[in-house]
């Protein structure tokens, strides 16, 4: 089950980082073009609104990922310059909100919808473009190009509901379809539109996105559109909470949960539309799916995830649009997915609820246990006819009160289960660090303390013993197994059962209900 | 004035908890529950049984408006499934939600009062502390803070048990509670049924052990499709009616079967 997830992460994951990779590539390969017609970049470069600290640089002796300098650096970190300000504090909003609505769709098991949607708003912003250019509009304006985005990315995401209700296919058939389709022929559209037309480069950023190109009313727009976000997600939160546990329930509560849903869709709609410019269309699924992901593995709380998954994507928001001021040619999406992804894998790592070192450390400490109490009982048994013969069955305890005169030999220990001595020795060295036995020569003796602890155990082990065979009908030379896999979880409720059911109160330790190997002395 | 106001109010706490008349249910144009009329009496525990896909479910999720009916009528206190929600509680199946939900138990019995809450308001103390006591009631209390998936199935049923009686329902419809669990929870459901009785409130239980009914429920719905029979245990719940529900389907399956191999053989 965890594998398997780990291992659907790991693919996004590695999909995401190609997306990104090709969105430096692809970056870099127009900058090559670029050179190759000076005159053209410097037009784009003065009808773009550049926001970045590189701007007086232009183009013409451009060597583009030039290491900023340190005085770059101090007033990027201090925000000193009026445009990076604004520009960071928006995508950091538009990354909180992300985040936030991310840990509902995660939740809800539509995360890929937005992916659909996303991908299906490139055709919407080709159609607006041409339509603005033959009416003789600012072509460039964000609000018309981001109006075309909703229209064509709300039809895709119809046509992925129409599929799904009126045809047998099912839903991830649909989103592919139609993510494909869309994305194809918005693709399409823009490379008819940069023939016709050679200023409409700025059409790429939408592609894989781009703070530099955007203006303080766009940002304006998108830190809007993002409190709003942020605000519903919170007045909503617990509506939104029932709806992804218990769609059904939440209806006969009387609970719309169509409008939810609606609602929650619109939320994704927002958030893909606006953080088209900054992340891009491609990139901004990883915005919605990482955070959330992310804040999966630090708690077992809806509200703690939904506000980690905000924070998280926050910082990608923050980290990524700043980074993208000081290298002004890197695509700023990747940017910020990788800065998530980085969170992404830190989270997987080190996730203190579900977290693959946490889990380790719990199997580890799972196993050890287990060893002990073998290694425990093993020693208990194999000393146990010395024992006997002394006729202390019932007094267990050492008399000395510090340790038992028995030595059982590392040999007999290691014939006792088909352990490895390298094992055995570390699991020795460990309850000897907790005093429950120590090396004695070649051997070891259980101290006061290790006789009442493999006492208890070995008890645990006949108990179950003698219940099976008793009350279960196994035979006695089977019971050794069956009772190794369960003595561990026997707890103390069990035990009281097991004891009042076998009648077995006065004696500590039962004998054991089949011959037990002896230590050859 | 207020005698008329005091004695509607009496006419609907003592009114049929739920009323059914021809309701039919169709998915896909194929109906599920054919004309079904059920008057059930207050403060009885009811049982649903039938085969599978009998339309158990089905006429639970109808009675809630859940799934849209072809045709019929449906009373709970008399008035429309809507306007009196706030009286019935709901236990659905364990298996249609995912446990691995990031909440605890007491998250999840919260749940159950989020409609008195209201839109947009916060949890308060107060519905932490009814959730808490419904909790106990169901013998969950020191788990209250586990997460859903750390607790056994048996643990889950009665979680989603306490959410429906947080509410202090009269009516409770409940979808399979008995399915799956182990022994002491069990006893834990039968105990809150018997209490909810006593209580003079009315519980739908769909089951599916025919050697409990008689021991559990006071009155029997015998469902196939249709309502094979209806009325107090000793009276409906024979072997004839119970082959009526459960024998029929299966000798026509037989028969078409046969009918079918028949053809083969001849073609």
């Amino acid at each position: 089950m965890m594998s398997r997830s780990v291992l659907i992460a790991c693919g996004v994951l590695a999909w995401i980082c190609f997306l990104a990779m090709l969105g430096f590539a692809t970056e870099l390969g127009l900058q090559q073009e670029g050179l190759q017609s000076e005159g053209q970049e410097a037009i784009s470069n003065i009808e773009a609104p550049n926001v970045s600290l590189l701007k007086s640089r232009s183009s013409i002796t451009d060597r583009r990922l030039e290491w900023p300098t340190w005085e770059q650096w101090w007033s990027l970190i201090l925000l000193r310059d009026y445009n990076t300000r604004v520009v960071v504090l928006g995508v950091t909003l538009l990354g909180a909100a992300a985040g936030m609505v991310g840990s509902f769709t995660l939740l809800r098991k539509r995360a890929l919808m937005g992916d659909a949607l996303s991908h299906a708003t490139l055709p919407g912003i080709g159609f607006a473009f041409l339509l603005a250019n033959q009416l003789g509009w600012d072509a460039k304006s964000l609000p018309l190009l981001l109006f075309g985005a909703t229209a064509t990315g709300l039809i895709g995401l119809g046509v992925v509901l129409v599929i799904r209700h009126s045809t047998r296919l099912k839903e991830d058939t649909a989103l592919g379809a139609v993510l494909s389709v869309f994305f194809g022929g918005g693709v399409a559209l823009l490379s008819v539109i940069q023939q016709m037309d050679g200023h409409a480069a700025g059409l790429e950023s939408f592609i894989y996105g781009k703070t530099a190109s955007m203006g303080i009313r766009d940002v304006q727009l998108i830190a809007a559109a993002a409190l709003v976000c942020i605000l519903v997600s919170f007045l909503l939160f617990k509506e939104l909470k029932l709806l992804c546990f218990d769609g059904q329930f939440a209806s006969s509560r009387g609970f719309p949960a169509i409008r939810l849903d609606i609602v929650l869709m619109g939320l994704v709609v927002t958030v893909c539309i606006v953080g088209l410019q900054a992340v891009g269309l491609i990139l901004v699924i990883a915005l919605l799916i990482i955070p959330a992901a992310a804040a999966r593995f630090w708690t077992e709380k809806m509200w703690v995830m939904f506000l980690i998954s905000g924070c998280i994507g926050a910082a990608g928001g923050m980290v990524g649009a700043g980074m993208s001021a000081v290298f002004a040619r890197l695509p700023s999406g990747a940017m910020i997915v990788l800065v998530c992804t980085v969170f992404f894998l830190l989270s997987m790592v080190f996730g203190t609820s579900r977290g693959i070192l946490v889990r380790w450390l719990q199997r580890t400490q799972l196993n050890r246990s287990i060893d002990r109490q073998h290694l425990l009982r093993a020693a208990f048994e194999l000393a146990e006819p010395k024992r006997v013969s002394r006729g202390t069955d019932n007094e267990i305890v050492p008399q000395d009160g510090h340790r038992e005169q028995v030595t059982v030999s590392m040999q007999a220990l290691l014939g006792k289960r088909s352990w490895s001595s390298w094992r055995l020795n570390r699991s020795i060295d460990r309850a000897a660090r907790d005093s429950l036995l120590y090396r004695d020569g070649d051997g070891i003796s259980l101290t006061a303390r290790g006789v009442i602890e493999a006492a208890r155990l070995t008890r645990q082990h006949r108990l179950w013993e003698i219940f099976l065979i008793t009350h279960a009908d196994f035979a006695p030379s089977q019971v050794d197994r069956q009772a190794d896999a369960i003595e561990h979880v026997l707890e103390p409720e069990l035990i009281r059962e097991l004891v009042s059911l076998l009648d077995h109160q006065d004696i500590v330790v039962p004998a054991s209900p089949h011959p037990v190997e002896e230590m050859k002395s | 004035m207020n005698n008329t106001l005091s004695e509607s109010s009496a006419t609907a706490t003592k009114a049929i908890p739920l009323s059914i008349d021809d309701l039919t249910v169709a998915y896909h144009r194929k109906p599920v529950i054919w004309d079904v009329s059920l008057d059930l009496p207050a403060g009885s525990l009811v049982g649903v049984v039938g085969p599978n896909g009998a339309g158990k479910s089905t006429l639970l999720k109808a009675v809630m408006d859940l799934i849209p009916r072809a045709s019929g009528r449906i009373k709970v206190f008399g008035e429309s499934y809507a306007d009196n929600r706030g009286r019935v509680g709901y236990v659905p199946q364990r298996e249609s939600v995912d446990w691995d939900f990031p909440v605890d138990a007491l998250d999840v019995v919260t749940m159950g009062l989020y409609r008195e809450i209201g839109w947009c308001f916060p949890v308060r103390k107060k519905h932490r502390q009814a959730a808490m006591e419904a909790l106990r009631r169901v013998g969950m209390a020191d788990l209250a803070n586990r997460q859903i998936s750390q607790l056994s199935g048996g643990q889950q049923q009665r979680t989603f048990l306490a959410r429906a009686l947080v509410q202090d329902a009269d009516l409770y419809l409940m979808d399979e509670p008995f399915a799956a669990v182990d022994a002491s929870t069990e006893r834990a459901i039968v105990d809150v049924l018997r209490d909810m009785r006593a209580r003079g409130k009315t519980a739908v239980v769909i089951h599916h052990d025919l050697q409990t009914v008689a021991e559990y429920f006071d009155y029997v719905v015998l469902l196939n499709m249709r309502v094979v029979a209806h009325g107090s245990v000793k009276d409906v719940f024979t072997p004839e009616n119970l082959q009526k529900t459960y024998g029929g389907r299966l000798t026509l399956l037989d028969e078409v079967t046969e009918a079918m191999r028949h053809q083969r053989r001849k073609l």
